[in-house]
């Protein structure tokens, strides 16, 4: 049951074979058995699962079942979720117990999913290995001495791990599509603005965009279906329509005229990364695409413009957390400096007081200009690069990581952690969706294949990817963790 | 040495919007601490915020009234500090490209001319909550109610002159956002607070002198007293040997001086960056046109009409187009007694005598403009005579009738004109009063003026004050001159 794709569990569900209810406590045993060691969850809602998949299974008795009843879900620990903690991976909000909840959740619930909890993450989605959680870092089912990836960590290693199905992630830089390299699943990054971000809780306003992670991309369509659409409390998402993203999954490639960015096979990639990718890339030709090199010229700018922008926005966005209203607040303050002071200073890990910083540094009189400034007229051309290069190609391909999954610190400088990022970035600079599909391993860990399209292009990427996942097996590849314990 | 000030506000003028700039929360006063603040305000996390339409169309009525230009594309910025009534730690607000462009604002002077008033920009912000320190015994309470109530800054050249002009400016804008509807202007209860910016230079001068700001001054009254305050301690300063540094102050109205609250070296880097949760401002012009097809007649507009067209003086078209319970009350008045100078008397002398004794509003007067302007029907077309008109004015502000007709038909005020009855009531009193008539006679024609008045007086008491006094006049003079 475990290693069942939402699909297939939706099948199983919808034919009566088991009910959500045995499903969710057979995953919640799972999880109650295997996640100590793992650690992709900081909070399991058992109970309220529970209830969930007994309401799903009266729905579907009724007759009324959606596509989504009674599957299970888990959340990643940014979501705001009423009544149950929203920690974001921080200290800072380990006492914060959510009044509402996200669009999204909403979503999902009234899909009749069945969420099981919260899972671990990069505080406040800064990280690229999730050993920046309060609630410490998550191991790689595929190697528990390996980072599982951030800072959708938890929720890549818990779908990979067979403790969930599918999980939602967000990805500012990164965060869904390499984690899922990672862990040997498939994210999707959608559109900036094609899923709300109200009530997700922010890191980078103009960057930040929630997703699905599951084991295939039919799985990700029908997630993306339910999380999708305009929503009136988020003026940044797009009033434009939902397709339905399984339609177009069985589309014959033959044509697809593929780009293979220059900058994307550089120094810094791992040979046996690159080869994985160009295998990948061969079993494209053989379902007909067409394949040829492009540019994005602008692509070394877009590390250094995200570690202005980024910052800039969250020194901004993680100022409410000051002790005043919720959340961490240090004991008996003497002032109110002191009360600021020693609450973010307790509070907050050591990334986000660095990003903190920087941001404070890079908006400050004086530097605004250049760097602030700047940092968005390089994104421009960053932008512009993508459009350009979609002009003459459907989508772009590349790896979604320079190297597999390091281990669990091996990375201690966060220069070369941010490296870690150097594919993926540009993506959330430029708007554009992109997924992360398993396309092979190095030594028993998996390899992601990247797949960018342009803005609101979501059909087609999960097509492309569908197509590749109907080809190969590397998606259906199980980690020894867990396995006898099915 | 002859000084010069040069003053600038800064006027926050609170939006009539039924909800807050950014949620849904309402933003009515009064309500108990923390009852009208929703998610968004409390700045949760994963809030996010949603502009208001409303204040937006609030804001272009008011660049549209004050003659701006309205740009296309305005942008909300982050205003970053620390505080705790600031529940995101930044204010959302526009820097760089607000909603309003340079426009100006006419202001009448004491001595009825009027000065254009340039505005540098208007832009719309979120108003912020408020700290209370009392009955928290050492701690402080935060009350978010407010936190997010739309504000339009209103930023001045520094084009006044005087603590007086300064009066007046924020009086004609008090006026524009009432008339306009966009503000209660209720100044008790915040919806319009300002902060002054004051520098004093040598008359003649060009370079200006170094500015202080004098935060938070909530009242016409108070605003000119900071001012001239403020005013008189740079000079003072300056003519001593000190010089005036730049900082800001706060006004104390009971100790009526202003005191540093911190300097320029103290300042906040406010770290403005353009708010990411919320798209650019674009108006098209169709929207805008719509907006100022809705305008209503503003007070510059009213002020010229009354002169030009019903040829009211300066001064008295400048007071009945003050606010627009004024103008619309004196106008109803006209419309209905066909006169506007009588009109225009009635209501400044009469009516705003009255009211300003019992300290009532306008829009609470117990006459109504119809009332009134039936009452000054009377007078006009000589029904009633002044004496009696005032009779009836008292009894419709009493209640005592439901109209100037009512009353008069009720009191037998009816001017008498009939010659033939008020010549006999001037024969009884040349009989009764030999007297009086002896010595009018025997007087020099130059001193008969002043004694008449005491035969008009007898007559008008006989006719019980209805007699119409010109006839009378008349009537006596030939009466007695002639006999």
């Amino acid at each position: 049951m475990h290693d069942k794709t939402l699909t297939e569990l939706a099948a199983a569900l919808a034919a009566g074979e088991f009910s959500s209810r045995e499903l969710t406590e057979f995953l919640l045993a799972r999880i109650d058995r295997l996640d100590g060691e793992l650690n992709s969850f900081i909070t399991v809602t058992a109970d309220a699962a529970l209830e969930a998949a007994d309401r799903a299974d009266q729905t579907r008795a009724t007759g009324q079942a959606g596509p989504l009843t009674g599957l299970p879900l888990a959340l990643k620990d940014i979501f705001c979720t009423r009544g149950v903690r929203t920690s974001c991976g921080s200290r800072m909000l380990d006492n914060f117990v959510s009044p509402y909840d996200a669009t999204v959740v909403e979503k999902l619930a009234a899909a009749g999913s069945v969420s099981l909890g919260k899972t671990n993450m990069d505080e406040f989605a800064m990280g690229s290995s999730n050993e920046n959680s309060f609630y410490g870092p998550v191991k790689n089912p595929w190697d528990l001495a390996a980072v599982p990836g951030g800072s959708s960590g938890g929720s890549a290693a818990a779908v990979a791990a067979g403790l969930v199905p599918a999980a939602l992630g967000t990805d500012t830089g990164g965060s869904i599509r390499q984690p899922a390299a990672f862990c040997g699943i498939t994210g999707l990054k959608p559109t900036y603005g094609r899923v709300s971000r109200y009530g997700m809780v922010a890191y980078a306003s103009s960057l930040d965009q929630g997703g699905p992670m599951a084991r295939t991309a039919e799985d990700c369509a029908l997630l993306l279906g339910a999380i999708a659409g305009h929503d009136l409390r988020d003026s940044t998402s797009v009033a434009r329509g939902v397709p339905d993203y399984r339609e177009e999954l069985e589309t014959s490639l033959s044509g697809l005229k593929i780009g293979l960015p220059r900058e994307y096979f550089g120094d810094g990639l791992a040979p046996e990364v690159e080869a994985a990718v160009r295998d990948a890339i061969k079993v494209y030709e053989s379902l007909g695409a067409e394949v040829r090199e492009v540019s994005l010229p602008h692509t070394e700018l877009a590390i250094p413009a995200y570690y202005v922008i980024a910052p800039a926005e969250a020194s901004s966005n993680l100022s409410r957390y000051d002790g005043v209203r919720f959340g961490h607040r240090c004991e008996n303050p003497t002032d109110l400096v002191d009360l600021y002071k020693r609450s973010r200073a307790e509070g907050f890990g050591e990334e986000v007081k660095r990003r903190i910083l920087i941001g404070t540094h890079t908006l400050s009189e004086g530097f605004f200009d250049a760097y602030y400034k700047k940092a968005q007229q390089v994104r421009r051309l960053i932008r512009q690069d993508f459009l350009d290069a979609f002009e003459d190609v459907d989508v772009l391909m590349g790896p979604a990581s320079p190297t597999p999954a390091f281990d669990l610190g091996a990375k201690k400088d966060p220069v070369s952690m941010y490296l870690q990022d150097i594919y993926t970035i540009a993506i959330n600079l430029a708007g554009i969706p992109g997924i992360s599909v398993p396309a092979g391993f190095v030594q028993e860990r998996p390899v992601g294949l990247q797949i960018l399209g342009p803005h609101f292009a979501e059909s087609r990427l999960l097509n492309v990817a569908h197509r590749f996942q109907q080809a190969t097996d590397w998606h259906r590849r199980q980690p020894a963790f867990g396995k006898e314990n099915a | 040495m002859q000084w010069e000030a040069v003053i600038g506000l800064e006027v926050h003028v609170q939006l009539a919007t039924q909800s807050k700039i950014f949620s849904g929360a309402s933003t009515a006063f009064g309500a108990e601490p923390n009852t009208q603040a929703c998610a968004v305000d409390l700045g949760l996390p994963g809030v996010l915020p949603v502009l208001n339409e409303g204040a937006v169309a609030m804001a272009v009525k008011f660049g549209l009234g004050i003659n701006a230009e309205i740009p296309e594309t305005s942008v909300f910025d982050r205003k970053n500090y620390f505080y705790p009534d600031l529940p995101k730690g930044y204010q959302t607000s526009q820097m760089y490209q607000p909603i309003v462009g340079p426009g100006e604002v006419e202001i009448t002077l004491d001595d009825g001319t009027t000065k254009r008033i340039r505005v540098h920009h208007a832009h719309l912000e979120e108003d912020a909550g408020k700290s209370l320190h009392e009955d928290f015994h050492g701690m402080t309470g935060i009350d978010l109610n407010r936190a997010g109530t739309p504000l339009l800054e209103i930023v001045s050249e520094p084009d006044l002159r005087s603590a007086r002009e300064a009066a007046a400016y924020l009086k004609a804008i008090h006026a524009i956002v009432t008339y306009l509807g966009i503000s209660d202007g209720n100044m008790a209860e915040g919806s319009m607070r300002c902060d002054v910016n004051v520098s004093v230079r040598p008359k003649g001068q060009e370079t200006l002198g170094t500015r202080a700001e004098i935060k938070n001054v909530n009242s016409f009254r108070f605003v000119e007293k900071a001012i001239a305050h403020e005013i008189e301690r740079q000079v003072e300063l300056i003519e001593d040997g000190g010089t005036v540094v730049q900082e800001t102050r706060l006004y104390d109205p009971e100790a009526d001086e202003t005191r540093s609250m911190r300097t320029k070296e103290e300042a906040n880097d406010y770290r403005y960056f353009p708010c990411p949760d919320l798209l650019p401002v674009v108006l098209d012009q169709a929207y805008v046109d719509h907006l100022r097809a809705t305008l209503p007649e503003l007070p510059a507009e009213k002020r010229a009409r009354f002169q030009d067209e019903l040829g009211l003086s300066a001064y008295d078209a400048s007071v009945l187009a003050s606010s627009r319970a004024m103008a619309e009350y004196f106008e109803a008045v006209k419309d209905v007694c066909g006169d506007a100078k009588l009109a225009a008397n009635w209501v400044q002398v009469e009516l705003a005598g009255r009211l300003n004794k019992e300290g009532l509003d306008i829009a609470d007067s117990p006459v109504t403009a119809e009332q009134l302007g039936g009452l000054v029907a009377r007078v006009k077309d000589e029904t009633i005579n002044g004496k009696a008109a005032k009779q009836v004015f008292a009894a419709l502000w009493d209640g005592e009738g439901e109209s100037a007709d009512a009353i008069i038909e009720a009191r037998g005020l009816k001017q008498v004109t009939d010659t033939g009855a008020i010549e006999a009531m001037i024969d009884q009193v040349i009989a009764d009063s030999p007297v009086q008539v002896a010595q009018y006679r025997e007087a020099a024609p130059e001193k008969r003026g002043k004694m008449i008045g005491y035969f008009v007086g007898q007559v008008m008491k006989a006719s019980r004050g209805t007699a119409n006094p010109q006839q009378v006049n008349a009537l006596l003079k030939d009466k007695l001159d002639n006999a």
